[in-house]
């Protein structure tokens, strides 16, 4: 055994191990990427419905003025989420964004009670975009679960976990099932 | 969830005749050729209890119409006993194709035609209505690249070094070698031989995909 091999073989051992806990890392860091761009795309689902709701809102006022608590509930709520997602709080962003949605279907309810309204052609067009981004939230949603649920599995499988702890490589949350969240949640009339 | 079909058309419900299918064919075949966009046509008897916007976009994930990149394909879902149907609109098509527009060609062009059982007639005034409203999105394509997958240069590097190590260690022996006359080297030939896969479809037929989905369009029924 020569001498420069014996020096140079843990030095290629080693090298490996260390280029590979790079790859590892790499991966680690990929997948949360993947998981935060997903938030994204769920959040920027939520602007286009709250960019929905001032000429929802109009609409509405136009053929049901006595439900004026509900529709003012909806403006405020949206301006609250809006405040939310300012502060860049996720979980007070994601609570607003839930609060609003329950209240746009009880207005989307209450709206049931006007034949006028339901059949008028900008109420209609309204209401298509609005069950059209309804639609892309939960698919956006899902593919957020799924990228959260993937890098969750990384950070706690090997070797990922071995990296997870001293990186701070924490747990994401997914979102939360909730009563028909299986179901798109779409607006009926 | 049927698998991505041969043909632009399907129909599990026997609604269509085999005539009227070729038809339905040819006009999304010559739409597809001057514009690149495609569309697909689904019938189904029933969704069993599915929700018809679950099972559209899990469709659409799994046929992937329309081009990677342009993501310009879209698809009219018909459930025929559910009374049910929905277009689902690929990114690359939201644009030209919005959600008010596709209710509005549900409710206008496809529902009132169902209605009377007059299923081919719906359909092809509902296609011809999407067709009209998607022309020139090739000429002014939408780029809404969602997730694009570059090239992973990070994983070479552990690749090189390895072969530069070993490339190190053979010099160093070969010289050694020389001391001792010898001259046996190392060979790494055939490890990044292979890999023959290649993307695309063949022309002419029903090919190409890649499309994304990211659930736009909209749902009807009659």
């Amino acid at each position: 055994m020569n001498k420069a091999l014996v020096i140079l073989i843990p030095l290629v051992i080693i090298g490996v191990l260390v280029i590979g806990g790079f790859g590892i890392y790499n991966g680690l860091v990929s997948a949360q990427e993947e998981a935060k761009t997903a938030w994204a795309q769920v959040e920027n689902q939520y602007q286009r419905r709250a960019d929905l709701i001032p000429n929802l809102v109009e609409t509405v006022k136009g053929y049901a003025k006595q439900e004026k608590s509900i529709l003012e509930e909806v403006t405020r709520l949206r301006s609250q989420w809006g405040e939310a997602r300012q502060s860049g709080n996720i979980n007070k962003s994601l609570q607003a964004a839930q609060g609003l949605e329950s209240a746009l279907s009880r207005l989307m309810v209450v709206v049931e009670r006007y034949p006028e309204l339901k059949s008028n052609q900008n109420f209609m067009k309204l209401q298509d975009q609005l069950e059209g981004t309804e639609n892309r939230i939960s698919v956006e949603r899902r593919r957020y679960n799924q990228s959260v649920m993937n890098y969750n599995k990384k950070i706690r499988t090997f070797p990922g976990a071995f990296f997870a702890g001293p990186f701070g490589f924490e747990r994401m949350s997914l979102f939360e099932a909730e009563a028909g969240a299986k179901k798109a949640p779409s607006v009926k009339f | 969830m049927p698998e991505r079909p041969g043909g632009r058309v399907t129909d599990f419900t026997g609604t269509l005749s085999p005539n009227e299918k070729v038809i339905l064919e040819r006009k999304l075949a010559d739409f597809e050729k001057e514009t690149t966009n495609q569309i697909a046509v689904l019938l189904i008897p029933t969704l069993k209890g599915d929700s018809l916007e679950d099972y559209s976009i899990r469709l659409a994930e799994k046929w992937k119409i329309g081009q990677k990149g342009r993501n310009n394909g879209a698809i009219l879902l018909i459930v025929k006993n559910d009374r049910q149907l929905r277009i689902e609109v690929g990114y690359g098509l939201e644009g030209s194709l919005p959600d008010a527009l596709s209710g509005s060609i549900i409710r206008n062009e496809i529902a009132p035609r169902f209605k009377t059982g007059q299923f081919y007639q719906g359909i092809d005034a509902g296609l011809s209505a999407i067709i009209a409203a998607t022309k020139g999105e090739y000429k002014a394509p939408k780029e809404r690249e969602r997730r694009s997958r570059s090239f992973p240069w990070g994983m070479l590097w552990p690749i090189l070094l390895f072969f530069g190590i070993f490339a190190f260690i053979n010099l160093v022996a070969r010289k050694r070698h020389y001391h001792s006359g010898g001259s046996r080297g190392w060979t790494s030939g055939g490890i990044f031989g292979g890999g023959g896969s290649s993307w695309g479809g063949s022309g002419g037929g029903f090919s190409g995909g890649g499309g994304d989905f990211g659930g736009g369009g909209a749902s009807g029924d009659w």
